[in-house]
């Protein structure tokens, strides 16, 4: 027998049915029928935030915390067992939130097509446990120049961290009475209901399972049981986050007969320390990963920040990530450059794969059908010397042109191993072997740099496309091994 | 103690109000059209199918394999028109093509009982197409003399001799990229037959009475059958001024066919390939200067992207070429404008309606030519603006031009800007991988619709026996917050508390014949409306409140919902609803229709000369910007802004509507990225940023991290609404100051006074290219040097032997349909 428990999920208090629902409905469209029309769609594909809706998710410490999510990509079943707040729930024209009071009366709304969704992420924010009050403010974070840092890196005086509602876009207002409603938030009440969301505090996966006139969801109790469906059901599609999935199934007709729910499976989340290595679980979110790490691995610090938005970094998964295989994708770059490998696990049994020898085409890899991948392997001791560059048009939550991850063993003045990991200049990512060899062996100095940055902008083979013109990616090939040089590479930086 | 006095500065207008629904949208409340559907039981979708090229011929269309699919009902094709088969009001718009025009065009539409249905229906339909060669970019348009509509001309001076005899001449080529709305809300239109026969379609439209005339003539039948009404819109940015009308015609057909409601309602991508944008603008020019860096003259030709048919294209081009002078004075001027026609979505109104695109010649050409002229940009355009008496190349005088000046020494002094510059300069010194720049632009917009009789608006305002009263006006709530000026201009002129006052959603059977919300004029015009009826009404009231007051009429004074007279005693006063109680007692009508024409404007359109402003906004932006030279991204660090609204109705929504268009306005300059496949593929013509992953609107990331707007003080207009002025579309120039900063700050990675050309939008890619022209790499890639020396290059001039422009908008046909 197949695992499951009644698919219901409380929204705003309320316990619903989710019995009949099909596997491609998204929580939306979900939300929408049901009369709940507070949430909108602007793109149906995660990038505006229109859709947010504050979900209760484990905290990794026992406890649960808001997590601000695109209702848009997640598929409506896999809320089974959950706990969703929408800008409903929050409070009523007669009695708002105080998140919802603020937008309201500092003119953080205007057409307010947005403002649902954006009042759903500032108000995870505003629930963050750990936020804190700090009392310099946004000056805390001024430069050298005595310029005032980017709008979003520093928290307010009252500890919010505008990155929470960046990935929501706002069209009409340019975005400074939102930042200022966000930094006049005060604290939650002690009696406010919402401070500690009522599901239960266990981190433990809810199996269950969703019948739809069109499909089924099913969410497994553990990899066993997973790699059993996948193999009972061909037609079946994996789906952890939902982020990538989700824009298919929205805006390419893709849909599932079967839907494994992978998300929740403990095999795939675990975070371990070894001594040759890290073990990173594939069903992590960036979101936990970067809270995990919490700056170990200084190169992958480097992207989750730059990695889209932090409503989809709060869904999506490393695993997911490298199993579309996608060119432009940020983190095989980086883990190329880590030399991480990927613990693929099927009916057989477990293999690990050098991530350098996985992707074998465009969106396509050695991984067969009936295999998950279970976790990334990164080895120890890490290079001394790491940079990521990605290069898009927006600065923040657009796909790479370019990615360059740089990792750098200097000893003695010698460059002793070079690996760099390079996105966006071919069918898949790859490992800039030329440079690599350029590097290796060589006095680590400007001329060094040059030289091997005049190779570097030469690998792959780039091409001209809407996000950036050939020329321009191969200059910025050799623009990321110069930067790398000069913002702390040079050699009293990395002695200092 | 005497009587009531009413405090000047405590009127209910220019009080800094939250939006009239701000309570309503934080907490999901506010309904937007596809809210309704769910209210709306038994509704069927709609789904497109959608050419899969630039230009084909229909060759072949076959629905039945789409009525096959479980839960498709109808499949709605040219021949289910009663009436004129077309979405626009001049008849090049046919709603059902038989010739693809662009790609992703719809040639019919599937009805299912849901959009799941529908869709497959719509994959299912086979339809044969015979391909065509496809004009895709302005330039191949230009080459194959693709053209469309009139070829003004507008022109002032001996521009020939000014040429001749001038210190410096320069020749270029300016060209910029439109934009895509981005309406947070895509298009939606939501239609049924109601229990009168009343055809009622719920429309996101910000132009209702134009929505209502289309469907009635797509249906066949007279416009008092059709009711349009717009609740709210999820912004418009003129995105939904004339592109509304076929997708609400789409779904009242399908009503009257079916007989159930019918919701149409447009995907992002969906939305982003079908309907129009911002025209990308094509311009060459010849600009001449003498010693001092005194414009001489100027000759250009600007072409815009019209796409397939001419929708706003007239009208744009007219204000585009209304607003290449900016704030600057140039004695000699002609200018042509002709529009292309090519294949790609027909590109219509936004924000600023061809404003933009002029400004952006004249700040582009001073921007190059500065350096080459060895002046400072900001002394340079300093130089050149208006003084008293001086006249616009089309002939109105341009009133108040010392605003300009004022706004701009403002933005210095208050952005201590001469302190800035200096740090700047030492930052520059220091680093060698970064640079800062900060430019200051000016701006002057005219406000009115170019055509005189656009210039009108209408209300509806009813005092119920209780007092209360409900206000209907024919502009639409969009964001704007239209809505909530109207309320408070009803409030103040009434004398009642603001809370006395409901407005009631935007429809067609309350106010007739109205104007689009568009040219910023929403406040003007229906303002003036909204208080001609209150006055009305209050005219009818003061004789009732004299008998009981036991004073003159004039005397009566009302005020916070207090009736009394002036200089008499305080405690001899009513209450509103006492007196409105006491008028309904003595059959005195208590609702008025109200009505406003903007007086004073004309315009010949085949001089391009006469007065079409009522009025010139001003405002002054000064912008610093930091660049990084890997890579060319930049980052916007402070901007200051003085902008003019004249007294504001409600200071909090237009320093709302100044930051938002800013913001919106350096979007379209620096990052929005329309890009159609110009290769010879078999997806030629296709928007290939067609969505929200791939077009990149302005996020968190791009708000300056300093941005300080201040209202220009001392303001007041005569004769507009309480001395107010239009704020939507001018503030969205003051955006040139991030762009001419960005240019700034590309030049200092080069030597002294280099002359940078940079592309639009000034993306990071089109920055790394003007960094490295700067380092001594020449012109970036698809740029055209400039060229020096007297005379110049010619650019063509079309309007020579072209017909004159008469937009078809001027054309007043009668709607047909009609049968009489
Ligand atoms: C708005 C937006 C912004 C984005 N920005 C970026 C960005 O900046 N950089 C970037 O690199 N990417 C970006 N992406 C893509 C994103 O990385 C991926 O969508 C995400 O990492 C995939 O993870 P997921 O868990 O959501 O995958 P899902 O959507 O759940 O799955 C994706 C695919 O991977 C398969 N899969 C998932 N997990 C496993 C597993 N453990 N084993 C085997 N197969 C598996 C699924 O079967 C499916 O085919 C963005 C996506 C969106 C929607
Ligand atoms: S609708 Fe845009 S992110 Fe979901
Ligand atoms: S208020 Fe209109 S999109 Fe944000």
């Amino acid at each position: 027998m197949e695992t499951g428990t009644a698919p219901q999920v409380r929204v705003n208090g309320e316990v619903l049915d989710l019995e009949g629902t099909d596997p491609c409905t998204n929580a939306l469209d979900w939300l929408r029928s049901r009369g709940l029309t507070g949430a909108k769609e602007g793109c149906a594909e995660g990038e505006c935030g229109a859709c947010a809706v504050m979900v209760a998710r484990p905290d990794g410490v026992g406890g649960t915390h808001w997590a601000a999510v695109n209702a848009c990509l997640a598929p409506a079943a896999s809320l089974a067992g959950r706990e969703v707040v929408t800008a409903e729930g929050l409070g009523t024209p007669e009695h708002l939130h105080p998140v919802q009071s603020e937008m309201a009366v500092r003119g953080g709304s205007q057409c307010g097509y947005c403002t649902p969704g954006f009042v759903c992420s500032m108000a995870a924010e505003y629930y963050r446990a750990d936020r804190r009050a700090t009392p310099t403010g946004a000056d805390a974070g001024a430069d050298d120049a005595g310029a005032p840092s980017p709008a979003h890196e520093a928290p307010g005086p009252n500890g919010f961290d505008l990155v929470a509602i960046s990935g929501n876009l706002c069209r009409c207002t340019g975005y400074r009475p939102i930042r200022d409603a966000a930094f006049a938030l005060g604290f939650p009440a002690v009696d406010d209901p919402l401070a500690t969301p009522a599901e239960a505090t266990s981190s433990a996966p809810a199996p269950c399972r969703v019948e739809g006139a069109a499909g089924s969801y099913v969410r497994p109790t553990d990899l066993a049981e997973a790699l059993r469906l996948l193999g009972e059901h061909p037609d079946a599609v994996l789906v952890a986050g939902s982020t990538d999935w989700g824009v298919d199934v929205n805006l390419r007709g893709s849909r599932a007969p079967f839907v494994i729910g992978i998300d929740r499976l403990p095999e795939l989340r675990a975070l371990e320390r070894a001594p040759q290595h890290l073990e990173l679980g594939a069903a992590l979110t960036l979101a936990e990963l970067e809270r995990g790490l919490a700056g170990e691995v200084p190169l992958l610090a480097a992207v989750l920040p730059q990695f889209a938005s932090p409503l989809i970094r709060n869904t999506a998964t490393v695993g997911g990530n490298l199993a579309t295989g996608s060119p432009i994708g940020d983190l095989a770059p980086a883990l190329l450059a880590l030399e991480a490998s990927v613990v693929l696990e099927g009916p057989a049994g477990s293999r690990v794969v050098p991530l350098d020898t996985h992707f074998t085409g465009y969106r396509s890899s050695v991984r067969r059908p009936d295999e998950v991948i279970r976790s990334l392997r990164v080895p120890l001791p890490l290079a001394g010397l790491t940079a990521f560059h990605k290069v898009a048009k927006r600065r923040f939550d657009d796909i790479s042109g370019v990615a360059v991850g740089l990792a750098l063993h200097v000893e003695d003045g010698v460059v002793a191993r070079a690996r760099i990991g390079v996105g966006g200049v071919a069918a898949t990512p790859l490992r800039a072997t030329s440079t690599e060899a350029a590097l290796e062996g060589r006095p680590w100095t400007e001329q060094t740099v040059r030289a091997a940055a005049a190779v570097l902008r030469e690998e792959g083979t780039p091409i001209d496309d809407h996000r950036a013109s050939a020329a321009y990616r191969r200059a910025m090939l050799a623009a990321s091994l110069v930067r790398l040089w000069a913002e702390g590479g040079a050699p009293e930086a990395v002695h200092a | 103690m005497s009587g009531v006095r009413i405090p000047s500065d405590d009127l209910v207008v220019g009080r800094p109000l939250p939006h009239e629904s701000a309570a309503l949208h934080v907490t999901g409340a506010a309904l937007y059209t596809d809210d309704l559907v769910a209210r709306m039981p038994g509704a069927l979708h709609a789904h497109p199918v959608q050419a899969p090229h630039a230009h084909a011929l229909v060759r072949h269309l076959d629905v039945t394999p789409a009525l096959a699919v479980p839960g498709v009902v109808r499949v709605l094709t040219g021949a289910d028109v009663p009436g004129v088969g077309d979405a626009g009001v001049k008849g090049d718009e046919p709603l059902f093509p038989t010739e693809v025009m662009f790609h992703g065009q719809a040639v019919c539409w599937v009805l299912g009982e849901t959009l799941e249905a529908a869709r497959l229906g719509a994959l299912a339909v086979e339809v044969a197409y015979e391909p065509l060669p496809a004009v895709v970019t302005v330039r191949e348009a230009i080459e194959a003399q693709s053209y469309q509509g009139g070829m003004p001309r507008l022109e002032r001076g001996d521009v020939e001799s000014a040429f001749a005899g001038a210190a410096h001449v320069y020749s270029g080529v300016t060209e910029c990229a439109g934009q895509e709305h981005f309406y947070l809300e895509t298009h939606c239109s939501l239609a049924h037959v109601d229990e009168s026969r009343q055809v009622v379609v719920q429309s996101s439209t910000q132009h209702p009475s134009e929505t209502q005339e289309i469907v009635a003539h797509v249906l066949g039948v007279p416009s008092h059958a059709v009711t349009v009404q717009c609740l709210r819109m999820g912004g418009g940015f003129g995105g939904k001024e004339m592109q509304p009308h076929g997708l609400a015609a789409v779904a009242a057909l399908g009503a009257t066919l079916t007989g159930r409601p019918v919701r149409l309602r447009l995907s992002r991508a969906q939305d982003m390939s079908m309907t129009g944008k911002r025209h990308g603008f094509h311009t060459r020019w010849r600009v001449a200067f003498d010693d001092d860096g005194h414009l001489l003259a100027l000759d250009a030709t600007l072409t815009s992207d019209g796409g397939w048919s001419l929708d706003l294209s007239e009208p744009v081009m007219t204000r585009a070429l209304c607003h290449v002078d900016n704030a600057y004075w140039i004695p000699a001027v002609r200018v042509n404008g002709r529009i292309a026609r090519t294949h790609k979505t027909s590109q219509t109104a936004f924000r600023g309606f061809g404003g933009p695109q002029g400004m952006l010649v004249i700040e582009d050409v001073l921007g190059r030519c500065a350096p080459r002229l060895g002046l400072d940009p900001a002394e340079l355009r300093r130089r050149n603006f208006y003084r008293e008496g001086q006249a616009t190349p089309y002939g109105q005088v341009v009133r108040h031009p010392d605003r300009a000046v004022t706004c701009w020494e403002q933005v210095l002094e208050t952005g201590e800007v001469a302190r800035r510059l200096e740090e700047v300069a030492r930052f520059n010194a220091t680093h060698e991988h970064t640079k800062r720049a900060i430019a200051t632009t000016p701006v002057k917009f005219g406000i009115a619709f170019n055509f005189t009789a656009f210039n009108q608006g209408g209300a509806l305002v009813h005092v119920y026996k209780d007092g209360s009263v409900l206000v209907n006006h024919g502009g639409t709530e969009m964001g704007q917050g239209l809505h909530t000026k109207m309320l408070q201009v009803a409030a103040t002129a009434l004398g009642v508390p603001l809370d006395l006052v409901r407005l009631a959603p935007t429809r067609t059977d309350k106010v007739p014949n109205t104007s689009a919300t568009a040219a910023s004029s929403g406040a003007d015009l229906n303002g003036g409306a909204v208080l001609d009826a209150c006055i009305q009404i209050l005219d009818r009231l003061r004789p009732v409140a004299a008998g009981l007051l036991g004073c003159a009429a004039r005397d009566v004074v009302v005020y916070d919902g207090r009736v009394s007279a002036s200089g008499g005693p305080e405690d001899a006063s009513l209450t509103w609803a006492e007196l409105v109680s006491a008028a309904y007692v003595q059959r005195v009508q208590l609702f008025a229709a109200g009505f406003h024409r903007t007086e004073g404007l004309h315009w010949d359109s085949s001089t391009m000369q006469g007065s079409p402003f009522k009025y010139f906004s001003y405002g002054a932006a000064a912008a610093e910007v930091e660049v990084d030279g890997f890579t060319g991204a930049h980052r916007v660090l402070r901007v200051d802004i003085v902008h003019d609204v004249g007294d504001s109705l409600s200071p909090l929504v237009d320093v709302g509507q100044v930051e938002g268009a800013f913001v919106q306005g350096a979007g379209w300059l620096t990052l929005e990225d329309l890009r159609w496949d110009e290769t010879d593929g078999p997806q030629r013509g296709r928007l290939t940023t067609g969505s929200a992953s791939t077009y990149k609107l302005p996020s968190l990331s791009e708000l300056p991290d300093d941005f300080r707007v201040a209202l220009l003080e001392r303001a007041h207009e005569d004769g507009a609404v309480y001395g107010s002025k239009a704020v939507g579309e001018p503030p969205l120039m003051l955006a040139f100051s991030v762009r001419e900063a960005l240019r700034q700050a590309a030049a200092a990675f080069g030597p002294e006074g280099v002359a940078v050309d940079l592309a639009s939008p000034a993306t990071p890619e089109a920055i790394f290219w003007a960094v490295e022209q700067a380092r001594g790499g020449g012109v970036p890639p698809g740029l055209e040097a400039v060229v020096e020396g007297a005379p110049g290059v010619v650019p063509d001039q079309p309007g020579a032997s072209a017909p004159p422009v008469v937009p078809a908008s001027e054309e007043l046909v009668p709607a047909p349909g009609l049968g009489v």
